[in-house]
């Protein structure tokens, strides 16, 4: 019981100080919408060809985004050493990782809706027939990769570079989450056979749980001196 | 249980401590006791590993060789047990600029799951006159208020050992006077406190016990009134430092 | 193992192992029907994938030896494996495309394998990258064994995900079913080239793991020096 209070208070901490300084949200979606601008004059898609692009467009904006807010998310505990200011508490690592895991999956959910929307708009792509599978896919790729940031933006605060650092390690381990990712939704968007849609979204889920324990089971050890 | 027998209980005990950051000494093979109602002054020039050592006794260092005892326990065996009971203010201030003071020490305790919080955080904000200042967002105050709420945090959970790094740092005379009458205090209270102060006349007027640390070994432990400052290189009490 | 085993008879081994492998590629192994002499780079090639693939399941064992008991010598054995796990993952990018244009006429596809060769050769530069860029030296070891313990699930998804995704392409000479008929003389020398690079394989990783035992010792004697 005592560790879901923490968790709340870390999570709302960091939600708290995001809503006064703006550091992270918002670049995020600014970033996010970047990339999804770019492509489209980078591929100049006609309009039959956006199904095939969208799903891989999609990922790689929510890819890019979460990044930083992965990076924002240990860079602003190193400031004061407020870090360490949590860990002189009697309190379990592992909070410190659900909280701010959650506050990165609000952070992600939110960029993700913005970038779906603006890509809605300029493509002229209606994700209304699909949403429920698609939101479900969203949940779970974002779950395993907000995962794998949250503790590789704690080793990445460890080292110099640490913005080069982060995507270094990020990206091969969670290429699955992408990949995944990516194919389950180009099933969705398609209104694919249900058994299809399902077994996109099983396998999704199932690389995304897996990243999670892990990832939650190791943190401990990131913060360790 | 005698009293005298509890006395004799160390609250914290080092055995054979060592750190190093791959080539680097900041501690090598230290030998600590520090008993209920100590006060000791930790003192040393700049990378004697004072900061080092501190930090290995609030638990947020492991040493690379050798164990720190809370209790008779390994301090990261049950590091909730000791974290529960220790109170450290250090060189940073542990507080989120955005956060006002308030809202800081609620955060902290929290975290160190206080009831009656609230009370709790007036009286810390108290202690240090930071009261009327703690809904304003910790990034405008100045360096002195910021550490005043600092100094709030760490006594926010009431704690029975003290590890202070540079505690008076950025401190205005009223704030350096409250601290200083706390520190006499609590030794009386069965309370102990480890202390690095830069002003060794200040130390010495606060403490009982002088552990003399130089490139992360002990140079000495023992009463201040036998320490031998000439060959610690201290300039005796009473003559100020050049 | 330094008694039992010394360094100075590894390596007469290894010698003598390796020209043996080579003897057999070159010369014993007939040549391949359809590839033609080109073919003989699949030995080097296979040989060093497995080793590659091996390695990073030492890195695991010895992040996980770490992170479990503390212990340098697993740090130790963990990097080393990395290291050198590293270069044969190299070699397998680099023999793979001199083979795979002349065999398939083209250098590169993003088939099964080959994808994820090259995420097990990014998951190595990760773990190297890592250990140099760390500000603070007590933490290596620690930060590297949760990053190797990370690699190694990614790299057992890797083999399981990549089932799901693309099967269509050329399945590998060995191993595709009974059908696929190796040679037995090419068999022997597959076996005889991967013996030899597990040879060269733990030869370099011992070797590293002296001097890595060898500098704490040096850095005792200066901080003995210092006292």
């Amino acid at each position: 019981m005592r560790s879901l209070s923490v968790i709340w208070a870390i999570f709302v901490k960091d939600l708290r100080v995001e809503w006064r300084n703006r550091e992270t949200l918002a670049p995020m979606c600014v970033f996010g919408l970047l990339v999804v601008f770019l492509f489209n004059f980078a591929f100049e898609t006609a309009h039959e060809e956006t199904l095939r692009l969208l799903p891989g467009l999609l990922w790689i904006a929510f890819a890019f985004s979460g990044i930083l807010a992965f990076n924002r998310s240990f860079a602003a505990e190193r400031e004061n050493a407020c870090l360490e200011g949590m860990l002189l508490a009697p309190i379990d690592p592992s909070a410190i990782f659900v909280g701010k895991l959650l506050a990165n999956l609000v952070f992600l959910g939110v960029t993700e809706a913005v970038i779906v929307f603006a890509a809605a708009v300029w493509y002229n792509f209606s994700f209304l027939p699909s949403l429920g599978d698609f939101a479900l896919i969203l949940f779970f790729g974002t779950l395993g990769y907000a995962a794998l940031g949250t503790i590789f933006g704690g080793v990445a605060a460890n080292t110099r570079m640490r913005e080069v650092m982060l995507p270094v390690l990020q990206f091969p381990v969670a290429f699955w989450v992408l990949i995944l990712g990516m194919d389950a939704t180009s099933d969705a968007l398609r209104g694919a056979a249900r058994g299809d849609i399902a077994r996109g979204v099983l396998r999704v889920a199932g690389v995304s749980l897996i990243y999670a324990v892990v990832s939650f089971l190791l943190f401990e050890y990131v913060l360790e001196e | 249980m005698p009293a005298d027998a509890a006395s004799a209980k160390p609250i914290l005990e080092l055995r054979g401590v060592s750190k190093y950051y791959g080539d680097l000494v900041a501690l090598r093979h230290v030998e600590l006791r520090v008993e209920p109602g100590d006060a000791v002054l930790l003192y040393g020039p700049n990378g004697a590993g004072k900061t080092t050592l501190l930090r290995t006794m609030a638990a947020l260092s492991r040493p690379t060789e050798g164990e720190v005892l809370f209790n008779g326990e390994d301090i990261h065996r049950n590091a909730g047990l000791s974290k529960a009971r220790v109170g450290f203010v250090s060189h940073t201030t542990f507080l989120y600029g955005e956060l006002t003071g308030r809202e800081n020490l609620r955060f902290a305790g929290t975290l160190f799951g206080l009831r009656d919080l609230e009370r709790k955080i007036d009286r810390a904000l108290d202690l240090f006159a930071v009261r009327e200042r703690a809904s304003e967002p910790v990034r405008g105050l100045s360096r002195g208020l910021q550490q005043r709420v600092s100094l709030a945090r760490a006594f926010l959970h009431d704690p029975d050992f003290l590890l202070l790094d540079e505690p008076f740092t950025g401190l205005d005379a009223a704030a350096v006077e409250s601290l200083e009458t706390i520190l006499r205090r609590l030794p009386s209270e069965r309370k102990a406190i480890i202390f690095s102060n830069h002003d060794f006349e200040q130390g010495v007027a606060l403490s009982r016990r002088l552990v003399a640390l130089e490139r992360g070994r002990l140079r000495y432990d023992g009463p201040l009134s036998l320490a031998p400052l000439e060959s610690l290189g201290i300039a005796p009490a009473g003559k100020s430092q050049a | 193992m330094k008694k039992i085993f010394p360094p100075a008879v590894h390596l007469a081994v290894l010698a003598v192992w390796l020209i043996v492998a080579l003897y057999l590629i070159f010369l014993y192994a007939p040549r391949e029907a359809t590839m033609g002499e080109v073919q003989r780079i699949f030995y080097i090639h296979f040989s060093s994938a497995c080793t590659a693939l091996l390695a990073y399941f030492f890195v695991f064992l010895g992040s996980m030896g770490y992170l479990w008991k503390r212990s340098r010598r697993a740090d130790d054995f963990a990097y080393a494996s990395a290291e050198v796990g590293f270069i044969f993952c190299s070699a397998v990018l680099v023999t793979g495309p001199l083979w795979a244009k002349p065999a398939w006429g083209i250098w590169w596809t993003w088939d099964a394998r080959l994808t994820s060769t090259f995420i097990l050769w990014l998951l190595y530069i990760a773990y190297l990258m890592l250990r140099s860029y760390v500000i603070n030296p007590g933490r290596v070891e620690v930060l590297a064994a949760v990053v190797g313990v990370i690699g190694f699930v990614d790299a057992v998804i890797d083999y399981m995900a990549i089932r799901w995704w693309r099967t269509q392409h050329p399945q590998p000479v060995l191993g595709g079913g009974s059908g696929s008929g190796l040679d037995p003389r090419m068999w022997l020398t597959v076996f005889v080239t991967w013996g030899a690079f597990l040879c060269l394989f733990f030869y370099l990783v011992r070797q590293r793991m002296a001097m890595a035992e060898a500098r704490r010792e040096l850095a005792e004697l200066r901080r003995e020096l210092a006292a």
